[in-house]
């Protein structure tokens, strides 16, 4: 048993205070350490954190640039509707608000669904839309109901609208969702930020190619948030830019009648100013409606125009390639008195076929053109002569020759989808087979090559592209369909393309020759009957292409089924002394080309050079044949 | 002059230089209430004038007087707790209420002031001979209640009444040996403990050591009073202007986490100034319980005294990440009235020893 004098006890209780004050002081000395460390060292760290959390930039979409045509005229703009948007955060029950909205306001399930997408994609400070293009009575209706649905608002956002609907669809093309595909394009130009909050993406024609300068740069406005993602306050805002305005080398008007001349038949034409090489019309027909794109296309649209027999969405002034027929004798005629295997005045026979290692190509004409000059052969169409021509110059010195004006290459036209074609040589061949007999080139293929049948496959484009040439004395341009870029803040414009491609040595007086025989062939020749009463002076050469391979037998239209009678081609140029326009036209399966073909590019040749109205009649069909 | 007379009378048993270190918290809560929860100001006013008058009824009980409450306390305080293990109400997965018909009490809370009593009143009735026989009583008669506490679950309640027994224990003059030992074999029994820990509790303290792990489940409340405390830096954001605590990123602002809120608005300078009042309110504590007469005096003066610091110390630490998180709240500053009452009414029976010390001894 211990006992304790108070004095020692309270000397003991003390020492045990004291030792507790010296712990007190210890643990208040290890937080005002961590205080410190929090409030001074990492106090720049923290205060980071604190601003990511309560600020978040709400980004302000910017008005998409419009397309003009080359008057001004808009082909493509913005305009402003009504939708119906819901914020999640504020709305609570999301599912309930929208089957009250739905007896307020039509929703359909595509609606719902679409929302339900968007819904998972998104912040949940955003506004999404449950409904666009809300009508006024249903604006006014939904107004009446408003205090029932915290969280709806109606809000006015731009959307695309292409005016003329179906005209010029393939050129410019359509926006619509953004995809993964949109998102690598956007990811390959580092331009992610720019593109927080848009929704839309230029999926062909000029809204893809020029998306970027369409597009236009995102505003951002910076919010305060609180704990729940709720907005509290606009802090600062950086206004959005408009994108870029695009004018044109394209005439609507001209790009109208062209369309309107083809009537329900398939085909492309595509007009170049020769001069400058940019586009006045590119027509693939039949169109579609982009306008059905921009809000995301329903079902039944897209199965329609993707099952329909006439492909209506294949552009095919850039992406079919044809054989060019006999559209491609005038350039034959050029590469004979360029390389000196003829002269203009030069004659043959033709007896109306021409015998090559056992086979017999026949001419067009029974009985044959008998004495034919160069001049003779272009106009009337002569296929015998160039038969010898093709033989005599040989594959691999035709097809040097015609690369120069870029037969079976692409373009570079500024839309995309362009096909290459086929230009046929030696060594075309040897790449595009496999087996060694199939890579040899047989004498006997480069005759039909003459008469642009054969491997021979071009695009309208290049088509286009070639007379365009021709027209300006070899002088070569890169069709192009943008002709300038504006700034819609500076009002800068920048031109596309002012500087020719190339200038293909051609002799004066030959490319007299050739472009005389094409003014031959509409005053007195297979263009004649198509170019009757012109006002003006024009050239042009008529095709028509074998779809169908008859062995033995008589070609006769009418014992062919639609889709595999011949195309129609022609090309033109007009005026013939300074062409202001050059073309070309393809039918598809139209038949003849001076029947088929060679009206359409009348009428817009009468449009662009008088000013011409087409009658309301469609484009005549009953000329008789008169030839190729 | 009669006023006069009556205010002296009034003032007569309040200590000034804890008056004034608590009026001054009192001030500084009301500061950061205004700006945390600005409509629960008059609520919390009305809770400060209960409890300075709990405190004011308390430093009138002399000592002598609260001893006789210390064994009836603590025995209705158990019954109380063993009715809540068998009774209670379950609110938040906690059986922690007992519900009277008239009103809802936390038996757990009235151990606070009941468990430093309670041992403070047997050591003295042993203070004689003090062998270690009786410091096994003492720590049977405190590991009950905080048992119970505990699983109810309150781990904050357990920890603070664990804490109020320890410190009268280790006061009275547990010896180092078995000090020494119990620290060892605590450390021994720690994974033991962490086996018998239920789940949310074992993830309180894996956030402690990784709060980023989790950062929008567990570890949100730490990461977000942690981000509030260092960005206030030296000088704060200014009184109202915490986004962490005006955008409501501070779970609990104004309760167990007012101080992330104090210290993101007041930075580094408010947030020592609260640390040095606690220190100026515990030295004072410690003064008084220096001077105290009696062993009994003594043992609760600095039981109580070393409350308050565990209070401030395990509310600040796990506000700041240092300790895991628990419900404690911060003394004196958080919104609520049940601890605010208890502490007056340790803040009154220090007081009461120091007013009655020269009575004792004459």
């Amino acid at each position: 048993m211990e006992f304790k004098n108070p004095e020692q006890e309270i000397e003991g209780f003390q020492h045990r205070l004291a030792f507790a004050g010296a712990f007190v002081l210890l643990a208040f000395f290890l937080l005002f350490a961590r205080l410190f460390w929090l409030q001074i060292f990492q106090h720049e760290y923290y205060r980071t954190r604190a601003e990511e959390n309560r600020i978040s930039l709400v980004p302000i979409l910017p008005n998409r640039g419009l397309i003009l045509d080359r008057n001004g005229v808009v082909m493509a703009r913005n305009y402003s509707a009504y939708t119906l948007e819901i914020t999640p955060s504020r709305a609570g029950n999301v599912e309930a608000a929208i089957d009250g909205l739905a007896q307020v306001i039509e929703i359909q399930p595509k609606d719902r669904k679409r929302f339900k997408k968007l819904l998972e994609e998104s912040k949940n400070f955003e506004s999404l839309p449950i409904r666009t293009r809300l009508s006024d009575e249903e604006v006014a209706k939904f107004i009446a109901h408003r205090y029932r649905f915290p969280g709806v608002d109606i809000k006015a956002r731009l959307f695309r609208q292409y005016p003329y609907n179906e005209s010029a669809s393939h050129l410019l093309g359509y926006i619509g969702r953004i995809n993964d595909n949109d998102l690598d394009r956007i990811e390959e130009k580092d331009a992610e930020p720019n593109y927080r909050g848009t929704e839309h993406f230029g999926k062909t024609g000029l809204e893809l190619k020029y998306e970027f300068d369409l597009h236009g740069q995102t505003g951002f406005e910076k919010v305060e948030i609180d704990a729940g993602g709720r907005a509290v306050r606009v802090l600062s805002r950086i206004p959005p830019v408009t994108g870029n305005n695009l004018t044109l080398t394209v005439d609507a008007k001209l790009q109208q009648i062209a369309e309107q001349a083809f009537g329900n038949r398939r085909g492309a034409l595509v007009a170049i100013e020769p001069s400058t090489g940019g586009i006045l019309a590119l027509v693939s027909m039949p169109g579609f409606d982009p306008n059905l794109f921009v809000d995301g296309i329903d079902s039944q649209n897209w199965d329609s125009l993707n099952n329909s027999p006439d492909k209506p969405m294949v552009n095919r002034a850039l992406n079919g390639a044809y054989p060019p027929g006999s559209t491609f004798k005038p350039y034959m005629a050029l590469a004979a008195l360029e390389i000196g295997k003829r002269t203009a005045q030069q004659t043959i026979f033709d007896p109306g076929s021409y015998s090559f290692g056992g086979h017999v190509f026949h001419d067009d004409k029974k009985g044959g053109h008998g004495t034919v000059d160069m001049y003779k052969s272009i106009v009337q169409s002569c296929d015998t002569y160039y038969y010898m021509l093709s033989n005599d110059l040989g594959i691999d010195n035709i097809a040097n020759f015609m690369s120069k004006f870029g037969f079976g290459q692409k373009t570079g036209v500024d839309i995309e989808g362009e096909s290459e074609g086929v230009l046929p040589s030696q060594e075309w061949k040897k790449k595009r087979f496999k087996k060694p007999e199939q890579q040899r080139w047989y004498a006997g293929e480069t005759i039909s090559i003459g008469i642009g049948q054969g491997y021979n496959a071009y695009t309208p484009i290049q088509l286009a592209q070639a007379i365009a040439t021709l027209a300006n004395d070899g002088v070569m341009f890169r069709p192009h369909i943008v002709k300038y870029i504006t700034d819609t803040r500076t009002g800068k414009a920048t031109p596309i393309e002012t500087q020719p491609l190339r200038t293909i040595p051609l002799k004066p007086q030959h490319l007299e020759t050739i472009k005389q025989a094409l003014v031959g062939v509409n005053k007195e020749g297979t263009g004649a009957r198509a170019f009757a009463g012109a006002e003006y002076v024009s050239g042009g050469k008529t095709g028509t292409a074998q779809v169908y391979s008859l062995k033995g037998e008589k070609y006769s239209e009418g014992h062919v089924v639609e889709h595999l009678r011949d195309h129609a081609l022609f090309i033109a140029f007009a005026p013939a002394d300074q062409p202001k326009i050059a073309l070309a036209v393809l039918v598809e399966n139209g038949g003849f080309g001076a029947q088929a073909a060679a009206p359409i590019a009348r009428q817009v040749l009468d449009y662009y050079l008088l000013g011409k109205q087409p009658k309301t009649a469609a484009p005549a069909d009953s000329a008789e044949p008169e030839g190729d | 002059m009669q006023l006069r007379a009556l205010w002296q009378k009034f003032a007569a048993p309040i200590d000034p230089p804890l008056m004034t270190m608590s009026l001054i918290l009192l001030g500084f809560a009301l500061l950061v209430l205004s700006s945390a929860a600005s409509e629960r100001l008059g609520a919390q006013l009305f809770n400060m004038l209960v409890a300075l008058l709990v405190m004011r009824v308390t430093a009138q009980i002399s000592p002598q007087k609260l001893m006789y409450f210390a064994l009836p306390l603590f025995v209705g305080g158990l019954l109380l707790l063993v009715a809540v293990a068998l009774f209670g109400d379950v609110s938040k997965g906690a059986r922690r209420w007992l519900n009277l018909g008239f009103m809802r009490i936390q038996p757990s809370e009235i151990m606070k002031i009941a468990m430093p009593l309670m041992l403070a009143w047997y050591f003295q009735r042993h203070e004689t001979y003090l062998r270690l026989r009786e410091y096994v009583v003492a720590a049977l008669i405190l590991l009950l209640p905080v048992a119970l506490i505990a699983k109810q679950p309150d781990l904050g309640t357990a920890i603070l009444v664990l804490a109020a027994g320890f410190y009268v224990i280790f006061l009275a003059g547990l010896s180092w040996k078995v000090l020494a030992g119990l620290v060892v074999s605590a450390v021994a029994m720690a994974p033991l403990a962490w086996t018998m820990m239920r789940d949310y509790q074992k993830g309180r303290i894996l956030t402690l050591l990784d709060p980023e792990a989790d950062p929008l489940g567990k570890g949100f409340h730490i990461i977000q009073s942690t981000i509030a405390i260092g960005s206030g830096g030296i000088l704060g954001k200014g009184w109202g202007q915490g986004t962490q605590a005006q955008l409501e990123f501070i779970p609990e602002r104004h309760t167990d986490f007012i101080f992330a809120v104090l210290s993101e608005e007041f930075g580094l300078i408010g947030s020592t100034l609260l640390l040095v009042l606690y220190a100026l309110l515990i030295g004072r504590g410690m003064m008084i319980a220096a001077n105290a007469p009696t062993l009994f005096t003594r043992l609760l003066a600095g039981s109580i005294t070393l409350i308050f610091f565990t209070y401030a110390f395990v509310n600040m630490g796990m506000v700041s990440g240092i300790l895991p998180v628990v419900g404690i709240p911060l003394p004196f500053v958080s919104y609520g009235g049940t601890s605010l009452t208890t502490l007056f009414l340790g803040i009154g029976i220090l007081m009461s020893i120091h007013k009655h010390r020269m009575l004792v001894q004459k």
